[in-house]
């Protein structure tokens, strides 16, 4: 029954957010709506990983790859983007791999693995930057303008079409994100990030489930950096690679909530909405004054609200939900009890 | 190509010496956040805004207000290590008890804030503190004073830690808390002001090099940007919290970014440095001086 509901609910929106853009077609909140939808999928492309304690300030760079890989391999060697993104897409798996496995090997965690991945979104970044005389350096880059055909170019000026496509990524993302939730694999990494020598003895094989969810992670961030790429028609390494952009994930994915599906796409509305609200309040004086406050916010929210905004919420209506769970192992006694009872 | 070879050598001597005097920036730049590392456990990712904030004041001081450059550096070296203390203070001590990821996350959430807050205050324009130190010439090879001088004040820094460290009573207690901080606080060593004191202590060398920084570049809200990453990936080449590791590897960093840059562009440099490290990754994932279990 409970399933039911869920199904309903979720036909509910997609047919809601699916038709949205046929009654309401004004193209600049469509453009909003596009940006939210393509970060809050690479947003949850990061927490797939941040939700298991492997922060990565890495995902800058596998975006940027995505993205310059498409837009290179397009306007250098004419390769349409349908085969371009699966090329961009493998090159950044094999960059999680060459980086991932190494530091998984080895044990190298929390803050090591953060300031490892750190190095790799830096090196992406020079690279862009070295290497401007194919990639226009720190000035960006512009994918060349369909001659011929706009979908073997993978480019489209209606903002419908975009807002489609960024809305099936988007969903993707999700199923991906509760496929792995409900998977052995979140147990596995579950285990893992609790305590990794335990989990090896039970039998898990650490270094292989962390690189599996390293490269699934991996994949998507990129697929996100060659659709921005694709929508926005220009890139430039601080917009899509970098510590900036990194740190923005992290961000987003925190105050939404690391361990919910819909965390991620919370903390990006909330981002890119406060920033166009600043931007049109203020305008030019507003520069600055939203990464002000994000970043005055993080620091509070991992004070006080680990779990992110969504998180929390969900929490308090579980609790409600289900009155008084018994303490030890309260998260799965909480999730039982909270399909078992009946909703008023 | 007898006289091509010549001057290539010259050129090369030149890159290794500068590529020494790059060594001492880098290693005074390592130095406040190893000593972080090693007493806190806790990894300052806004240590560069920290040194951004550092540059502005010298700017500020110095530029504006028109003090002497002798009088402006101390006041900036204050300024930033209660900068630290406050960071402490106000981050880090309520998550001390919390997963390590989060307490960097935190520092993400201010090294966003700085930046901003500088981007706000100071607006964007590049400022630039306006001393023109000489270029000293040695037969055909030129360095610059600026970072001579660097060098040396980060040789002095070092020392002045290493003694701060070995003789005073505050320096011991830093040392054994960083060794274990559960049996130090029963032995009656206030842990919250020995950290306290740690924090305002890696302020002041980020001040400190943000006094010389600011000779060699201009500031802008971004800088911190340029300088963190390479710093970070120093202090974990050396081993997180390990001063003589982070001294080595701020050399080898250096002489990798000054040869690789001799033969292509500077950024090229950067990449080869980069890509060392993750290499020194699989070699010794511990750290370059780390003892193999």
């Amino acid at each position: 029954m409970n399933l039911g509901r869920n199904a309903i609910a979720w036909i509910v929106g997609a047919l809601v957010l699916g038709a949205l853009p046929f009654v309401h077609s004004d193209p600049y909140h469509l453009h909003i709506l596009i940006l939210i939808l393509i970060w809050s999928f690479a947003y949850t492309s990061w927490s797939m990983m941040g939700r298991f304690g492997l922060t990565s300030l890495g995902h800058g760079g596998f975006m940027g790859i995505g993205a310059y890989v498409t837009a290179l391999l397009w306007n250098h060697l004419g390769i349409t983007p349908w085969l371009g993104i699966p090329v961009a897409l493998v090159c950044a798996a094999i960059l999680a791999l060459v980086v991932g496995y190494p530091c998984f090997r080895f044990r190298i965690t929390g803050h090591y693995f953060a300031l490892v991945t750190l190095a790799l979104s830096g090196i992406v970044l020079q690279v862009i930057t070295a290497t401007r005389d194919w990639t226009g350096g720190s000035l960006g880059y512009t994918p060349e303008a369909a001659k011929g055909n706009n979908l073997l170019a993978m480019q489209s000026g209606d903002k419908v079409v975009w807002y489609l496509v960024a809305l099936v990524v988007w969903a993707f993302g999700l199923v991906v994100w509760t496929w792995v939730d409900r998977s052995m694999e979140r147990a596995a990494m579950e285990a893992i990030s609790e305590d990794e020598d335990a989990a090896a003895a039970a039998g898990v094989n650490v270094t292989a489930e962390k690189l599996k969810i390293t490269v699934l992670s991996a994949l998507m961030t990129a697929l996100a950096g060659a659709v921005y790429c694709q929508y926005q028609m220009f890139i430039s390494p601080d917009t899509v690679s970098g510590i900036g952009v990194s740190l923005q994930m992290v961000f987003a994915a925190v105050v939404g909530g690391l361990y919910v599906a819909l965390g991620p796409t919370v903390g990006a509305i909330i981002t890119i909405l406060s920033a166009e609200m600043l931007r049109i309040g203020f305008g030019t004086k507003a520069v600055g004054w939203d990464n002000l406050i994000y970043g005055a916010l993080l620091v509070v929210f991992i004070i006080f609200l680990p779990k992110g905004i969504l998180g929390s919420i969900l929490d308090r209506v579980r609790l409600r939900r289900a009155p008084a769970p018994t303490r030890p192992a309260a998260e799965t006694v909480r999730a039982r009890s909270a399909s078992a009872a009946s909703p008023p | 190509m007898e006289s091509f070879l010549e001057i290539f050598d010259i050129y090369l001597l030149e890159a290794v010496l500068n590529g020494i005097l790059l060594g001492g920036v880098l290693a005074l730049l390592a130095l406040g956040l190893n000593l972080i590392f090693g007493v806190i456990d806790v990894t300052w990712i806004c240590y560069a805004e920290l040194i951004m904030i550092g540059m502005y004041g010298m700017y500020y001081l110095f530029s504006v207000y028109h003090l002497p450059y002798w009088v402006a550096a101390p006041l900036s070296i204050l300024l930033v290590a209660a900068l630290g203390a406050l960071l402490h203070f106000l981050v880090i001590e309520p998550l001390l008890s919390s997963p390590p990821i989060n307490q960097l996350l935190a520092t993400g959430g201010v090294l966003f804030f700085l930046q901003s807050f500088a981007t706000v205050a100071f607006g964007i324009e590049f400022r630039n503190v306006g001393i023109k130190l000489p270029i000293l010439a040695v037969g055909e090879m030129n360095f610059s004073y600026a970072r001579l001088l660097a060098f040396g004040a980060a040789l002095v820094g070092m020392v002045a830690v290493y003694v701060f460290m070995r003789k005073t009573y505050v320096g011991t207690a830093i040392r054994a808390i960083a060794q274990d901080r559960q049996i130090m606080a029963l032995m009656g060593v206030d842990a919250r002001r020995i950290y306290l004191i740690t924090s305002a202590i890696g302020g002041a060398l980020a001040g400190l090099a943000a006094c010389l920084l600011v000779l060699m570049y201009d500031v802008h809200p971004f800088i911190g940007l340029s300088i963190g990453p390479i710093t970070f990936l120093i202090c974990v080449l050396g081993g997180l919290g390990n001063f003589v590791g982070g001294f080595v590897a701020s050399f080898l960093f250096a002489e990798i970014i000054s040869l690789g840059g001799l033969f292509s562009d500077l950024e090229w440099g950067y990449v080869l440095a980069f890509g060392f490290f993750i290499l020194m990754m699989f070699v010794r994932p511990a750290g370059l001086l780390a003892r193999r279990a």
